[in-house]
């Protein structure tokens, strides 16, 4: 091959080779995993009303704790995957004045109440009506998972079922930040 | 030759003047459904794939249209309220990303390609051997001759 034919041959591979790189680059990519813009930033403030209706558990009641706010709903098939996580981090953290918030959307209150009843668990549970705190919290579906500091820093977020070792390890992280701010 | 550089020059021009003013933001006139319905259209719905909040069924993109509408009602202007969603689901939210930094390539590429192929063009067309240098040499004038002749004898 003469110098000319080289000369042509890498001007239109070059290009095709860099395209198919820059391609390739995203095969892997997972197309939900979607960075949180809200990770290591405020959390926003919230007031909710409870599953039950009596009474309002807002942002501020819960300052100085830190706080796992778990968006589910009562026929999202993952929340069910985790309920144990939540239920055993709840056990172990409460008595270190960590809060597990369930924040139920998109959902009918009944069946919401029904769910809890079959499943179990005592954290406080609050409802989203329109769809506010979701949106503020930029919740793409169920279940998703925010850890907050007791300082009000948003630590770490799930999108999707938790495991009860992410939570440990996220809440232990909010615990330290404390400690050490 | 000139003419054609010059033509091709004004076109281009037109086109990046065009993508320029195509990008500009409306600066918030139209009624509040209107400008809520502008928004919502530009804003991905978080729970559809390629949906936006303006056509998703979604209960959660029904109630961000509801969210917009207030804020436009509130008095915020467009850009404001598409902050809003920014700072909560990234620029992921925007249906057409902003044009700046990077996002600017898909827009540049093809006008620097047309650059880059106008270009080449140039190159090769000055590169085109002159007439005088095709001239025929005159064994193949004889030849061209001899065989025009030839052809009409024939006929």
């Amino acid at each position: 091959m003469n110098a000319r034919r080289w000369r042509v041959v890498v001007i239109t591979a070059v290009p095709v080779l860099a395209l198919v790189l820059l391609l390739a680059s995203g095969i892997g990519n997972d197309p939900r995993d979607v960075p949180s813009e809200l990770v290591a930033g405020r959390a926003p403030s919230f007031s909710l009303p409870s599953l039950t209706g009596d009474e309002t558990i807002s942002s501020a009641d819960l300052g100085g704790q830190a706080v796992v706010l778990n968006f589910w709903a009562s026929w999202c098939v993952p929340c069910r995957e985790e309920h144990g996580a939540l239920d055993a981090a709840w056990d172990r953290y409460r008595e270190r004045g960590v809060v597990v918030l369930g924040v139920n959307v998109e959902d009918a209150r009944p069946d919401a109440l029904e769910y809890v009843e079959e499943f179990g668990g005592s954290w406080p549970l609050v409802t989203d009506p329109g769809s506010r705190t979701s949106i503020a919290f930029g919740r793409f579906g169920v279940p998703e998972t925010f850890v907050i500091a007791p300082d009000g820093t948003i630590v770490a977020k799930m999108v999707g079922a938790v495991t009860y070792e992410w939570l440990v390890d996220k809440i232990e992280g909010a615990l330290r930040s404390e400690a050490t701010s | 030759m000139k003419r054609a550089v010059a033509l091709i020059a004004v076109a281009i021009a037109v086109a990046i003047g065009a993508t320029i003013v195509a990008g500009r933001d409306d600066p918030g006139s139209g009624t509040v459904a209107d400008r809520a319905r502008d928004i919502a259209a530009g804003l991905r719905c978080p729970v559809c794939l390629n949906l936006s909040v303006a056509d998703s069924p979604s209960r959660l993109a029904g109630e961000m249209r509801a969210a917009i509408a207030s804020r436009v009602r509130s008095g915020e202007t467009d850009e404001e309220i598409r902050a809003y969603f920014v700072d909560r689901y990234g620029e992921w939210i925007l249906l057409e990303p902003t044009r700046r930094g990077l996002n600017l390539l898909p827009w540049a590429l093809p006008v620097v390609a047309l650059v880059a192929g106008l270009a080449v063009w140039l190159a090769l067309v000055r590169r085109r051997p002159q007439r005088d240098d095709m001239a025929v040499s005159q064994s193949e004038r004889r030849r061209i001759e001899h065989e025009l002749r030839g052809l009409e004898e024939s006929t």
